[in-house]
């Protein structure tokens, strides 16, 4: 054979280059990337970050303790109250921000108590497959079939008065069903890829095959499922401080429901205390729902809107 | 319409769309001709846009096929089908156009017997009474050699060339003038894609309809085809008369694409196929867009975006040929 | 005779396919039998379904023989125990797959499965020393500069670059056997002579071997010293390249050849009337499983399985019409006795 123009260059033929320089990639600052590019993200990640500044510096936001009994109380929205006082006196702003941090809180460790067993269940049913496959799915359905809203109550009321780690606690033990699910497909499909016998027939260890081929590929699954964890925590706490299962004396939105409810707020015309709140849990939730989206869009392309263009001639 | 004019005339069509790079022209004005019962092979790699120009052909663009038509008309049978609305279209679809598309297995309903598919396009595309429905999807099977008890499988039991055959079969419920297949081979082996194209060509001879044929595999069409529409990048690099084109390649990535394949019979020599890839079309080269790879590259060729010449009644787009009138 | 790198003997695999009730019995590979030697390019050529990839798979380790054996270097490989033994082989005898998409973790930069491959093959190497090797196992495949394609991620490069990946990742063992299951199918027609090519002087640089598992047999023609042909599980017939395709034995190898399309050949071979399928080979009775569609059928071929045998020097067939008298089965009868075969 004569001298081989096979290895001549093989890139970099002119117009294979992409004209724009390329991001500095890694999968990191590609997801990066992506989320700055996408709508829903967008607001998602600013008022995900507002919450995260008021959890962090609450002190420095609030203009008042949020236990301080000093005002006058039942009063209505003013200049100084932007949402009145509570029926003890208390400034229902300064309660607001203060009750942040606990929310995040739950929403975060909860959600990632749940995300975390829910890769562990569903990525090593899909990768072990036969028997421990068919144990693992059977338990994950049957949680997923469980009332959660009705036993979480149960098991908050045995506990009398639920701190914030036990409802932590209670929350991600019980709410990784649905993600494991998810994750277990996902795992599924990527297993049958080529990389990953690759990886087998060059003798990797099955754990290093799991953990580090993988999971790898599966990160924008794991951050939507964390993503809807963290949303379903923040309505379930909010519910079981609301429903009086939670420690009244905690600073958080739910005990603030359900110290309005119990002084009848609404009625009384004491509007904001009764409902920001419940507007605080919503806007967090919609937050990470956004971000949920999002992702979902950005580790499928196909749901991805289509750019419309006009018709020139 | 007159036995002489052409069945299909596209003039200066162009297909883009948008991605994360900006905008794509996937088909970049294209122009061609099609006489009635004419066999046409489209031939080009990955990203050359004829898939992309088959979709629009048949309007079968938007999701999940990416694209819009941007420019041109597509004048079929003398009516433009880019304007025509759907309720128009349909009325063109299946009877005077049908499409074959890759895989039989994607195409065709799992949950269907064949009979119901031929039903369900019988029955959107005509009023036929359902015996009549029955008699035409027997013979239409027959035609394609499966045996009409087959009307009551489901796709899954049939073998992958019968279910290819079944959906050739299905494209000829209505006898139309034109069927465009996408690459209907390549889910099957040698030999059943021997014998599938063979039949395509008995069946053009016995009931006249011309075929647009969509393929990567240029040798697979040497023998069959009328004329031949080399693409690359979105452009039209050279089309003329398909033993032409294989005796005397005009451009040269016509050759470099001729020089590719293997032989099976002839000596067997050291082949060294094209260099380099296909352009980004988000961001096509200045000038001919095949010059990055071309053995024959000149500065003009880089410059200058070379235009479809005539040469002996074929066309080639090569500033090679740049100097010669029509 | 020196001793083949790779040596199979009776090599068999069967799948239990169906329910509890109507459990069947696939037969992927039955009976193959085949040598590969040092430096020596073996294609295996057949249909989908004809057995090819799972003997790929088999040879790789990656399924178990129902029965038979594969001798590696005049060792059996089920007797391969320990961990540090079975790393070995697969060192020895890696695989590159067909798809460039999916073959490569899109997670990580190309070098990453490169230098984990050397990492549990070559512990002896240092970080520094890994580094280089992946950056001479990108250029030696032709991907130059082999530092800067080292820092690239997966979507970054092209199919046939992805492709020559996959070369390098199993370059990077200093293999002796390269099983390379269908390398081109997924690529561009004219991406596919460059790796070709590539398969050609690693074998004449490196001295590799290389079990070349393809459908396609022009590109087995032009890169391969010895053809397999497969049908149904059994292979059907054996010899040099150039042999086995200008002057085939078996009736399907004939087949083959006559349904390859050459633009350069005039038309006029059969426009075979064939429309036969390769069959799925389930709980197979004794007899020729090619009987259905051959042209030459004779009342033993129904009955009685023909086993290979040596028509002449390394040329072997599996069929009981085949001569070694050259004039005998040529493409002229088979035009002429082929029929047309109803489905």
């Amino acid at each position: 054979m004569s001298v081989p123009a096979v290895t001549a260059p093989v890139q970099g033929a002119a117009g294979f280059e992409p004209a724009e320089p390329q991001p500095r990639s890694t999968v990191g600052t590609n997801l990066l990337y992506a989320v700055l590019r996408n709508r829903k993200a967008m607001v998602g990640s600013l008022l995900l970050l507002f919450f995260t500044v008021l959890a962090i510096f609450p002190g420095q936001i609030a203009p008042d303790d949020p236990q301080a009994e000093i005002y006058l109380p039942g009063q209505s929205a003013s200049a100084h109250h932007w949402f009145g006082t509570t029926s003890y006196g208390q400034d229902v702003l300064s309660q607001l921000i203060w009750g942040t941090r606990q929310s995040l809180i739950v929403a975060v460790a909860a959600g990632g108590l749940a995300t975390v067993l829910a890769v562990l269940v569903g990525v090593s049913a899909a990768y072990l497959g036969g028997i421990a496959d068919g144990l693992l799915s059977l338990v994950t359905d049957v949680i997923l079939v469980i009332p959660i809203f009705p036993l979480i109550i149960v098991i908050a009321a045995y506990e009398k008065n639920a701190g914030l780690l036990t409802l932590i606690i209670v929350l991600g033990a019980l709410g990784w069903s649905y993600g494991a699910r998810q994750l277990r497909s996902q795992a599924l499909s990527i297993r049958n890829r080529d990389f990953v016998e690759v990886a087998r027939v060059r003798g990797e260890r099955r754990l290093y095959v799991i953990v580090f081929e993988l999971l790898p590929t599966m990160t924008s699954l794991i951050v939507a499922s964390f993503l809807g964890a963290a949303l379903y925590a923040v309505l379930a706490a909010a519910g079981l401080q609301f429903v009086g299962l939670g420690d009244p004396n905690a600073q958080s939105w739910g005990t603030m429901l359900y110290w309005a409810q119990n002084n009848e707020a609404l009625g009384s015309g004491l509007v904001y205390w009764a409902i920001m709140p419940g507007v605080c849990v919503a806007l967090l939730g919609a937050a990470f729902a956004l971000m949920n989206y999002a992702f979902d869009e950005i580790s499928n392309p196909a749901l991805r809107p289509i750019p419309k263009l006009g018709r020139r001639k | 319409m007159s036995e002489r004019e052409p069945l299909l005339v596209v003039r200066d069509l162009s297909v883009a769309y948008g991605s994360d790079r900006g905008t794509v022209v996937a088909v970049d004005h294209v122009d061609f001709e099609l006489a009635r019962g004419e066999f046409l092979a489209i031939v080009g790699e990955s990203g050359c846009g004829k898939s992309t120009l088959l979709f629009a052909l048949t309007r079968l663009l938007g999701p999940p096929f990416s694209g819009e038509i941007i420019g041109g008309e597509v004048l079929f049978k003398g009516r433009d089908m880019v304007t025509l609305g759907e309720r128009q279209m349909r009325s063109i679809r299946w009877r005077d156009m049908s499409v074959v598309m890759q895989s039989a297995m994607n195409a065709l309903n799992p949950v269907l017997t064949i009979a119901a598919q031929m039903r369900d396009v019988c029955e959107a595309h005509s009023d036929m009474s359902a015996d009549e429905i029955r008699r035409r999807s027997e013979e239409v099977l027959r035609l394609v050699s499966i045996d009409p008890v087959h009307l009551r499988s489901y796709p899954h039991q049939l073998s992958g060339g019968m279910r290819q055959r079944a959906m050739i079969a299905m494209a000829l419920l209505f006898t139309p003038d034109l069927v465009v297949m996408d690459e209907p081979t390549s889910a099957l082996d040698v030999v059943a894609q021997r014998s599938l194209i063979v039949q395509i060509k008995e069946l053009q001879a016995k009931l006249g309809f011309a075929v647009i044929f969509v393929t990567h595999d240029m040798s697979l069409v040497s023998h069959f085809s009328d004329r031949l529409m080399v693409m690359y990048a979105g452009q039209i690099a050279e089309v003329g008369g398909t033993r032409r084109i294989f005796d005397k390649p005009l451009h040269p990535y016509t050759s470099g694409l001729l020089e590719a394949f293997p032989s099976i019979r002839g000596p067997n020599t050291r082949l060294t196929g094209i260099p380099g890839s296909p352009p980004n079309l988000a961001r096509p080269p200045a000038g001919c867009r095949f010059s990055p790879r071309c053995p024959h590259v000149t500065d003009v060729c880089r410059a200058h975006e070379p235009q479809l010449v005539d040469v002996d009644g074929d066309e080639v787009r090569c500033v090679l040929y740049n100097g010669r009138a029509a | 005779m020196t001793e083949p790198l790779l040596r199979t003997e009776g090599l068999t695999r069967h799948f239990g396919i169906g329910g509890l009730v109507s459990r069947q019995t696939l037969h992927a590979v039955d009976d193959v039998s085949f040598t590969i030697g040092h430096g020596e390019i073996v294609a295996l050529v057949g249909e989908s379904g004809s057995g090819k990839s799972t003997i790929a798979r088999l040879v790789a380790r990656v399924y178990r023989p129902t029965r038979g054996e594969i001798y590696f270097e005049g060792r059996p490989v089920s007797r391969l125990r320990t961990r540090r033994q079975r790393l070995a082989y697969s060192g020895d005898v890696p695989m590159v797959f067909q798809d460039p998409y999916s073959s490569i973790n899109p997670a990580y930069r190309v070098s990453h499965g490169i230098a984990r491959g050397i990492k549990l093959h070559r512990r002896e190497l240092s970080r520094a020393e890994r580094r280089r090797e992946v950056e001479r196992v990108l250029e030696a495949v032709g991907l130059v500069p082999g530092r800067d394609i080292a820092r690239k991620f997966p979507y970054e490069l092209s199919g046939g670059q992805r492709q020559r990946i996959g070369f390098a990742q199993a370059l990077a063992f200093r293999p002796k056997l390269i099983i390379a299951d269908e390398p081109v199918s997924m690529l561009d027609v004219s991406i596919r002579i460059g790796i070709l090519n590539l398969m050609s002087e690693l074998r004449e640089r490196e001295g590799v071997s290389f079990l070349y598992i393809t459908h396609d047999v022009a590109s087995a023609r032009y890169i391969s010293d010895r053809v397999l042909v497969m049908y149904g599980a059994h292979l059907v017939e054996e010899g040099p390249s150039e042999e086995v395709l200008q002057r085939p034995k078996h009736p399907y190898t004939q087949l083959l050849l006559s349904a390859v399309p050459d633009p350069r050949a005039e038309l006029g071979i059969s426009d075979t009337s064939d429309v036969g399928e390769p069959p799925k080979v389930v709980d197979p009775s004794e007899g020729c499983r090619f009987r259905a569609r051959c042209p030459y059928r004779i009342a033993t071929c129904d009955t009685v399985t023909p086993l290979l045998r040596e028509l002449s020097a390394a040329r072997r067939v599996a069929c009981h019409v085949a001569t070694a008298d050259d004039s005998a089965n040529d493409f002229a009868r088979l035009e002429s006795t082929h029929r047309r075969a109803e489905v």
